[in-house]
């Protein structure tokens, strides 16, 4: 079985431009839209890493993070953080909560496959 | 009652303008003497603020320059002068020599035009750097705006990842490049709806930016052509509104109109429960005094203040100039209505010493004291913080402050426990005051 990424992201566009380039690298590849229901979805699919929105439906991707960190089984998970462009504040945030990894939108698509797959390997913090 | 100013500054004033008067007129001192029928020498020691002068000289003198009496005795709008102070401080950062601020007086005597020129250039100024910082605020905080950009980002980021695709995968299967032109097209229109909007937010924003003046500015700048006092109103209630409302052709737009109407309907629930009839002759006996006319309020020293800042002027009662400033609990000015010699600043904050804030921290109980301004004029201050709005179990009350002030005459008795105070940390000139806020905004 493939390494399994899960990509909580509400637009449905990007979802699919990103999950199609990630299963050509060899992800088996998740979606899931709500920010309300992301803990249980990630409890549930238990994914080797995961992709996350800042900007969700129903709860923040920030908080989300919050509550992973807390739990035991989730506190290692790496995590790979989508921010907008020229919200900083999100993005110092998301390290200081835990983030492995952030990419701002618009990020290129090599820059997605390259980070996550440092991230997936336990590679230092960074972003864009 | 006239607010007068300090003896000192007002009699360097009057020399300084008889000279430059009698200059301007190319009139010799003996000849301006002579009409007046002092000495030349007399003269030139008044001329030089070395004797202070009164009454019929003064009279004399301007019949003599063809000049009103008050153009020679009235001191400079303390206003202006506090402008002038700022402008000095503003721009000694960028210039040379420092402005002689020890010699506005002089300056304001010799050229009053250019004076009051100056004074509105530093007004606007204040006024623009006010609205700039404004502008930066609603960028920063707009939720439109951070709502829009992010719609705009997630559409970018959207089309250049589904664009990359469909540019470096020529094997793409059918299925799969129809569906990604398909996103682009969705994206696309998407981007053209989200810049649409965001102009849009930006246009509004620059229409309401060219209006500098804002609807609170715009109220009280019709309040003030009224005279703060609306005989319709006082006789008619609320049912005159409309018709008040309606004469107020300076307010440019719904924003202003609807501060105007809330302003209004506030002045006809105090003029319903404490009406002009009562108020007038009750402190007209008592020298206009909050203290004593308090019981006649049933206690609610706000609306007696506001009361007696709401009295005509030039009847028979000889009712004083009055000034009046509120806030709310963030200490930020809802309403002032200006008094000379004292200046309530539009933009950032009044003098922490104010009672206006002292009463903030004391809800309920009114404050007065004596303020003892820098350019020597003195004030008395009444100040009082109270709920607005009905009262309900369970919630907090929306708290107000309000601050009378009515200036005091030159040969009033000195008062020991007197406040010196300010125009606001970023015109005031006591530079060592305990409340300073770090140099103010010029520091």
């Amino acid at each position: 079985m493939g390494r399994r990424v899960l990509l909580v992201e509400d637009e449905i566009n990007i979802f699919e431009a990103i999950s199609f380039l990630l299963s050509r690298d060899g992800w088996e590849v998740s979606g899931h839209g709500n920010g309300a229901t992301a803990l249980d979805e990630i409890a549930r699919l238990d994914p080797d890493v995961l992709v996350l929105d800042v900007m969700l439906p129903g709860r923040s991707g920030l908080d989300i993070l919050r509550d992973l960190r807390k739990q035991p089984e989730t506190s290692d998970l790496p995590v790979l953080m989508l921010t907008a462009k020229g919200q900083s504040k999100d993005r110092d945030l998301a390290l200081a909560l835990g983030a492995n990894a952030y990419l701002t939108k618009p990020f290129s698509n090599s820059e997605m496959v390259e980070t996550l797959n440092r991230v997936a390997t336990g590679g230092q913090k960074a972003g864009t | 009652m006239r607010e007068r100013q300090n003896p000192v500054r007002r009699q360097s004033l009057t020399g300084t303008r008889i000279r430059e008067r009698r200059l301007a007129l190319a009139m010799r001192q003996s000849d301006l003497a002579q009409a007046v029928d002092i000495s030349a020498s007399y003269l030139n020691l008044i001329e030089h603020n070395k004797r202070k002068i009164g009454g019929k000289l003064v009279l004399d003198l301007a019949r003599a320059l063809k000049v009103e009496p008050s153009r020679l005795t009235e001191g400079m709008d303390a206003t202006l002068s506090d402008m002038l102070q700022a402008a000095a401080r503003d721009t000694a950062r960028s210039f040379g020599p420092p402005a002689e601020t020890d010699r506005i007086d002089e300056l304001a005597g010799r050229f009053p035009g250019w004076t009051g020129l100056i004074g509105e250039q530093q007004k606007r100024i204040a006024a623009l750097e006010a609205a700039v910082e404004g502008l930066q605020d609603r960028l920063s905080h707009d939720p439109v705006l951070a709502e829009s950009m992010h719609e705009v980002l997630s559409t970018v980021a959207a089309i250049r990842s589904t664009s990359d695709i469909l540019v470096r995968e020529p094997d793409l299967d059918a299925q799969w490049r129809g569906r990604f032109h398909r996103n682009l097209h969705e994206e696309a229109e998407r981007l053209s709806a989200s810049a649409t909007a965001l102009l849009a937010h930006f246009e509004g924003q620059g229409a309401r930016a060219e209006t500098l003046t804002t609807p609170q500015e715009q109220v009280e700048a019709v309040f003030e052509l009224a005279g703060h006092h609306f005989p319709e109103i006082e006789a008619g209630g609320v049912a005159a509104i409309p018709e008040v409302l309606g004469r107020m052709r300076a307010l440019a737009d719904d924003d202003a109109r609807d501060l105007a109407a809330r302003h209004l309907a506030r002045y006809a629930a105090d003029a319903a429960r404490l009406p002009l009839s009562e108020v007038l002759a009750a402190a007209a006996e008592v020298d206009f005094d909050p203290q004593t006319l308090l019981p006649l309020a049933g206690g609610d020293a706000a609306l007696l203040l506001r009361r007696l800042a709401a009295l005509p002027q030039g009847g028979a009662e000889a009712v004083p100039a009055f000034g009046l400033a509120t806030c709310d609990a963030s200490g930020a000015l809802l309403f002032r209505r200006r008094i000379n010699a004292f200046s309530i600043p539009r933009y950032g904050s009044g003098c922490p010493l104010w009672p206006l804030y002292r009463a903030l921290g004391r809800p309920m109980v009114p404050d007065s004291a004596v303020l003892d301004l820098p350019d020597g004029s003195r004030f008395r201050a009444w100040a009082v913080c109270q709920p607005i709005g009905p009262a309900g179990f369970g919630s907090e009350p929306v708290m107000e402050a309000t601050m009378l002030l009515r200036a005091l005459p030159d040969d009033a008795p000195a008062s020991p426990g007197a406040v010196p105070v300010g125009p606001g940390c970023a015109l005031c000139p006591r530079e060592a005051c305990a409340a300073r806020r770090s140099g103010g905004r010029f520091g």
